[in-house]
């Protein structure tokens, strides 16, 4: 086999120029026909251009977001898969994302209308929902000096999903009709998010995300294996994991205020590629960031236009095809 | 082997048909029972619209009961709440003791109790703006209160032909007509698709909707598909409680991003307040001459 750097320099530029391709490609589709040509006419004011304001408000705002939303989605699912030591583990299993729909929720029930820094109330209200969760996870983490047993994490975390659902559901009950129907459509997930001002502002979070992990992949590889073994080779094992359990629950945080609970990607990606690199943290870290993307824009692109008329919600397109494809790759092996 | 399990099957099918057989006779054998009373005194409206119906045919002191979502005419304000379109109570319901209740077709678990308890109830659906006057002269017949109840539905269809006359010779505008969409952006924006009585309205108001293709009531539409619409008029329409902490001047700034699409550029994005454009009752006439004025300015002042 050869040695790492070569094999991380291999994955980062094919996972990269997929990437970059899908980049490239994502803006070019959708439900209208606008010439390239028109869009890049410099002699046309902005203003009078209908084809690059398609381009420019419409598809790339949607593809940038889809980029943010997929990395951090498919990064957290990694680590969350090595921190618990599970393979089912997804974004969501600790409860930030159903934080997050909290947040979203009662924002659109409550009709609070206040905008922080330009970003509406509804992504301001679900990240601070996120945050909460986090910080109840993170207390309950680090109630114990010695750290929480994986199992204890778990289920604490699948109390508080079980816990945020009802709490889901009973604002939603006490919603106005039209609330009601808005709450289950913000559930289902999209990347519509009409402007850059959205993505500028989840984007430091995701980064300052990525720059903690950035530090985990050698700990990762050994946690994952177990605790005992971890403390054996010299990780400072709780540290480790209270790093990684705050930088993908910021991670996830940002993405899910971004796009609602875009589900799949967190736990489809990471199996996917490790079944393409292996299991070194090294590799399946950045390759899933790169390739979670990807697979985002191309759902996207997919929810754009394939339905006649109007659009799907992507999350709706990331089920349908990464829940038969994740089937299909249990009982292949 | 397969065809034994096809038999299985046609039997399985012919003993479920045969028990719903059963089951739909005991059911109308049951209305049936219901006694009904040809001029009812205490009435139970489910629906804030058939509730403006009730009190415009001047019926409105037969009204024992309202849904939580009546507001319109003032008088409801007194009167008990009896739950929701989703949310009826039984309960509540039969304490009002009434000799009508008013459901919507969809309120199926409804209708079964109110059957069991032997309460006659008048279901009616919606789709199109003219279903209007129908289910207002079919109330009307039912309460007995026919004549009271066409000279309202004859005064409507007058009043809307009026607006629809006055609207024909004038250029229709590709015209938007948003009714939901996230504060202070333009996101999970919902507008009258091609179909239903905000369709119906607008086209009478002389706008042409720009999604008329899509036959849907409620289309969600992308920052893509507003783009690509070109309007030459925004309508948004606020009502209820995204009413309550809106600030107009600022909700319609959120639209100044799409510069390219014409009702943009010619300042020709505005709000419509009021409950009147999502009940459908009697005050469609007035919310349809609002469309016109908002749509025409010159012509209908």
């Amino acid at each position: 086999m050869p040695p790492i750097r070569t094999r991380l320099v291999l994955t980062l530029t094919g996972f990269g120029l997929l990437l970059a391709a899908t980049i490239l490609t994502g803006p070019l589709i959708g439900s209208t026909h606008i010439s390239l040509g028109r869009v890049f006419d410099r002699t046309i004011a902005f203003a009078d251009n209908a084809d690059a304001q398609i381009f420019f408000i419409a598809r790339l705002p949607r593809v940038l977001a889809g980029a943010l939303v997929g990395a951090a989605l498919a990064a957290a699912g990694v680590v969350f898969q090595a921190l618990l030591r599970n393979p089912l583990a997804t974004p969501d299993t600790l409860g930030v994302s159903s934080g997050a729909a909290l947040g979203a929720m009662l924002a659109i029930t409550l009709h609070i209308n206040l905008t922080v820094f330009g970003i509406s109330s509804i992504p301001a209200a679900s990240f601070a929902g996120s945050i909460g969760a986090l910080g109840i996870v993170y207390a309950l983490a680090s109630a114990r000096r010695r750290g929480l047993s994986t199992i204890v994490l778990l289920l604490a975390g699948v109390t508080m999903t079980a816990f945020f659902q009802a709490l889901i559901l009973f604002t939603q009950y006490l919603a106005d009709f039209a609330d009601t129907f808005r709450t289950v459509r913000w559930l289902m997930g999209t990347l519509d998010v009409g402007s850059y001002t959205p993505i500028l502002a989840a984007l430091p979070i995701v980064l300052a995300a990525f720059a903690m992990l950035a530090t985990l992949p050698r700990s990762l590889d050994l946690i994952s294996l177990g605790a005992d073994a971890a403390a054996a080779r010299g990780v400072d094992v709780v540290a480790a994991e209270r790093l990684a359990l705050a930088s993908a629950s910021l991670a996830t945080g940002a993405a899910v205020s971004l796009a609602g609970p875009v589900g799949f990607i967190g736990l489809v990606v990471p199996h996917l590629v490790r079944l393409i690199v292996g299991s070194d943290h090294r590799l399946v870290l950045p390759a899933s960031a790169l390739f979670g993307a990807s697979f985002l824009i191309v759902c996207d692109a997919v929810a754009r236009t394939v339905w006649p008329s109007g659009e799907l919600p992507v999350g709706i397109v990331t089920a349908l095809i990464g829940g038969p494809f994740f089937l299909w790759l249990l009982v292949r092996r | 082997m397969m065809a034994g399990k096809r038999r299985v099957g046609a039997l399985t099918a012919r003993a479920l048909a045969i028990l719903l057989a059963t089951i739909l006779t005991a059911t109308t054998q049951t209305t049936a029972m219901v006694q009904r009373s040809a001029r009812p005194e205490r009435i139970v409206s489910l629906i804030p619209a058939v509730t403006e119906m009730i009190f415009a045919m001047g019926d409105g002191a037969r009204v024992a009961a309202v849904s939580n979502y009546d507001h319109f005419p003032a008088e409801v304000a007194s009167l008990p709440r009896v739950g929701g379109l989703l949310d009826p109570s039984v309960e509540r319901i039969l304490a009002i003791k009434p000799d009508l209740v008013i459901v919507y077709a969809t309120q199926r678990e409804l209708i079964e109790r109110l059957d069991r308890a032997g309460i006659s109830y008048f279901s009616y659906q919606h789709k199109a703006l003219p279903d209007i006057m129908t289910t207002i002269r079919a109330i009307g017949t039912r309460i007995g209160s026919s004549s009271q109840a066409d000279a309202v539905a004859s005064g409507m269809e007058r009043s809307l032909g009026e607006i629809r006359t006055k609207a024909a010779g004038l250029p229709r505008p590709a015209t938007l007509l948003v009714f939901e969409r996230d504060p202070a952006s333009l996101r999970n924006v919902f507008a009258s698709g091609g179909y239903g009585f905000l369709h119906d309205m607008l086209e009478i108001a002389g706008g042409r909707n720009v999604f008329a293709d899509i036959k849907k009531q409620a289309v969600q539409a992308s920052t893509e598909m507003l783009i690509a619409s070109k309007p030459d008029v925004i309508i948004e329409l606020l009502y209820g409680d995204s009413l309550k902490n809106a600030n107009i001047a600022t909700e319609l700034r959120a639209w100044d991003v799409l510069a390219s699409v014409p009702a943009v550029r010619a300042h020709r994005v505005l709000a419509l307040t009021g409950d009147e454009f999502v009940v459908p009752g009697p005050r469609v006439v007035d919310a349809t001459r609002k469309l016109a004025r908002a749509i025409h300015p010159d012509a209908f002042r």
